[in-house]
């Protein structure tokens, strides 16, 4: 049985990878790949906590949390097909008007 | 059974007038408009002689109370109204007077612009004016009496686009603020000391007071009530906005600044005569006040060359009058001579009016002269008025100018000094005015020469002397019919009448000292003559009467023959004396200098204290500056903190990545400590 604490530290690493992409990258898609890779991490300590407790709520979290991720990529991948279309870059520093 | 004379209704059918006229008449045709002003306006007159007709049913004084207004513990205050013989005589008076004028008023303004809006101007101050008078407690009078100074400003300043006459109403308005201070001053004081206004209970509590040898409330009550008095009766030393008020119409002259709202100081006087007859003090302060207006106001009116100055400045010296009467507590003689002076004065106006829309607008009596034959009917006209109010014997200004000049004797023979001069002074200038208008030889330019000023528009394109419309004559017939006949109602004993006048206003005027402390007064040195009625009159008095009779007639005509000498046979005399006079002369032609001493004490410090303390001091450096500051700030501190709102999608991350940092090492702080 792997410990609590192994899965809790890789959570954190990937929860703290996914806050410096999201800080460090220009690319709007790297930035979206880096929520999603923060949204797992917190998954993964989601899992870790349910199967350590023997409780499902964290499970039915887990499912709550991919359903919010999927919608998200479907809004999220057309906002920024959008964006694209009219600015035809996809360098978040020059998408800082907050208007068309 | 008193009947409900539903005395309400008087006031409020000019106010419909003035409403429908001001809302709608701009829509309306000229014919329209003058026919809704002349309706209500008649309508109040009507109702004014439909209540002289029920008169002697009434139990006097007569009261009405519509409903209640002011309730404030033990005071109360209601809209109410009041009728008793000085109201009447007023009613009759401003009715009676305010139609004709309204009738005169349709010729002389045919031509103008805003038609519309000067008789819905002058249909509220008819009804201002009869809420004044039928006012049954100070307060109700109190909005007539400002009432009456709104019409007046908007009247004066009826020609709005010429800045004189702006500035004119702008002048009236502001020095009648100053009395309209006063006499709320004396409002407070009443009713600090007797707990109401109405004027009944005001009366009754009244008459416990004796009569105040030295100072006292009723002293001070009546001092402030004269000062309230002078600002609208334009007295020494609130007289200045009179002669800047003929900047508005000739009606307006006439009916406002000469018949009616001028003499609303007089009416208020005589309606607290109870509070004044008990205040020697201030009776003294009113005989001096008006006497020596009477007397300053006469000699501005020598020098003066606007026809329509003349008349003003003759209107405050008659005022002066008026005051003297109510000043040695003969407030009956005063009334009467308001009454007499609303005929003559204001036919003098209107004639003026005619006069001046014969010539085409001209003003200055130095460019008329031999109008008599070409417009008969505003001379002769014209020539009642002038012989009545020179006091020449059988006209109305004869009766009651020498009804106060006897009275007047009978307190100080100061007064009746001061008066007979004035009487001459007034006789003369009359005649001047009469004599450089009608007769000698026309000085004006041969043809129209009316290009300038407000009445350009009376140009009637053909030009030249004209008399003018039967709309304008009819009134002036009436009011001449008035001035030589109406001093026949107060012919006194000693030229064989009854006084009918003085014994009619007798119940509201003699009857507040009871006998006790008119006892009293006697024992006092400078109290009020006591009212004397008229079978207590000495007879002795008849012949000495006769003899101040004899007097002031002789000072008339010496009036008119000196008039007659300079203006008529000697033209060129009148220049020859101002150059021998010199600085008196200038004084006197620059009225005293009264307005230039006024603008250097009040008026230049009053605006230098606003402009530097007022508006540069506390306006733009205490509230401007407030709030200037503190946008200011506002501005300041967003510019710094817009900084973080850059619309940077990654800055905005760190910073929720630094406060989420924050807040763990804050928890793992308050875990592990």
């Amino acid at each position: 049985m792997v410990p609590l604490s192994y899965y809790l530290v890789l959570s954190g690493i990937l929860f703290a990878c996914g806050v410096a992409g999201f800080l460090i990258k220009r690319n709007i898609i790297t930035i979206f790949m880096s929520i999603e890779l923060m949204l797992n991490g917190v998954n993964l300590s989601f899992v870790a906590f349910a199967a350590q407790w023997h409780a499902l709520s964290g499970q039915v979290f887990v499912f709550f949390v991919m359903v919010v991720a999927a919608a998200e990529a479907a809004v999220g991948l057309a906002i920024i097909i959008a964006v694209y279309r009219t600015r035809a870059t996809l360098n978040v520093d020059k998408v800082d008007l907050l208007k068309l | 059974m008193t009947p409900n004379l539903h005395l309400w209704l008087i006031p409020i059918l000019p106010l419909i007038g003035a409403t429908i006229n001001g809302l709608f008449g701009k829509r309306f045709s000229r014919q329209t408009v003058s026919g809704i002003a002349w309706t209500f306006s008649g309508a109040a007159f009507a109702m004014a002689l439909w209540v002289v007709s029920q008169f002697s049913s009434l139990v006097l004084p007569y009261t009405e109370h519509l409903s209640p207004w002011i309730q404030a513990g033990a005071f109360h205050a209601d809209f109410g109204f009041y009728l008793d013989q000085l109201t009447l005589i007023m009613l009759l008076i401003v009715t009676g007077v305010g139609l004709l004028i309204h009738i005169y008023s349709v010729g002389y303004m045919w031509e103008e612009g805003g038609f519309y809006r000067f008789f819905s101007y002058l249909n509220l101050f008819l009804f201002f004016m009869l809420t004044l008078i039928l006012a049954s407690n100070y307060l109700v009078m109190f909005i007539g009496w400002e009432g009456v100074g709104l019409a007046s400003y908007l009247l004066i300043g009826f020609w709005f686009t010429k800045d004189s006459a702006a500035s004119a109403g702008k002048k009236a308005f502001i020095v009648n603020r100053i009395g309209d201070f006063g006499f709320l001053l004396a409002l407070f004081l009443i009713i600090q000391h007797f707990g109401s206004l109405d004027f009944t209970q005001v009366t009754s509590a009244v008459m416990p007071y004796g009569i105040e040898a030295s100072g006292g409330f009723l002293t001070a009550i009546a001092i402030l009530l004269m000062v309230g008095a002078c600002g609208k009766s334009a007295q020494i030393p609130l007289y200045v906005w009179l002669p800047d008020a003929m900047e508005g119409p000739t009606p307006v002259s006439a009916l406002i600044h000469a018949a009616t709202m001028v003499t609303a100081g007089v009416y208020m006087v005589s309606r607290s005569h109870a509070i004044f007859e008990r205040a020697p003090i201030a009776l003294t302060i009113v005989a001096i006040i008006g006497t020596l207006t009477a007397f300053l106001a006469a000699t501005i009116g020598i020098t003066q060359t606007d026809i329509k100055k003349v008349l003003a400045y003759s209107t405050v010296s008659q005022l002066g009058y008026m005051f003297m009467a109510c000043g040695v507590a003969a407030f009956s003689a005063g009334i009467f001579h308001l009454m007499t002076h609303a005929f003559f004065k204001g036919l003098l106006f209107l004639a003026a009016g005619s006069v001046i829309h014969s010539v085409g607008g001209e003003q200055d009596m130095r460019k008329m002269g031999g109008l008599r034959k070409k417009i008969p009917w505003t001379f002769w006209t014209m020539t009642a008025a002038t012989f009545a109010i020179a006091g020449i014997p059988g006209l109305s200004g004869f009766f009651s100018k020498d009804e106060i000049l006897w009275r007047a004797y009978q307190a100080s023979w100061i007064y009746w000094l001061i008066g007979v001069i004035t009487a001459f002074i007034t006789s003369f200038y009359m005649f001047r005015l009469w004599f450089m208008t009608f007769f000698g030889e026309y000085r004006g330019e041969a043809e129209s020469g009316h290009s300038h000023d407000a009445h350009a528009s009376h140009g009637h394109g053909q030009g030249g002397i004209h008399e003018s419309p039967k709309v304008m004559l009819i009134p002036l017939v009436i009011l001449a019919f008035l001035s030589v006949f109406g001093g026949y109602v107060g012919v006194p004993g000693s030229l064989g009448g009854g006084n009918h006048f003085d014994q009619f206003l007798a119940p509201v005027f003699h009857s507040t000292i009871p006998s006790t402390s008119a006892e009293q007064a006697t024992g006092v040195e400078n109290a009020p003559p006591e009212q004397t009625t008229e079978g207590a009159e000495p007879n002795t008095g008849h012949s000495t009467e006769l003899l101040f009779t004899g007097i002031s007639v002789c000072a008339g005509f010496l009036g008119l023959f000196l008039a007659w000498l300079l203006y008529y046979k000697r033209p060129q005399l009148p220049q020859e004396i101002a150059v021998g006079l010199g600085g008196l002369y200038r004084g006197v032609v620059n009225k005293y200098y009264v307005d230039e001493i006024y603008a250097a004490v009040f008026v230049k410090p009053l605006i230098g204290i606003s402009r530097g303390v007022f508006w540069h001091g506390v306006d733009q450096h205490v509230i401007d500056a407030t709030l200037d500051d503190s946008a200011a700030g506002a501005r300041e501190i967003s510019g710094v903190v817009r900084r973080m709102q850059s619309g940077n999608l990654r800055s905005y991350a760190g910073w929720i990545a630094i406060g989420a940092a924050a807040v763990i090492v804050y928890m793992v702080w308050v875990g592990t400590r």
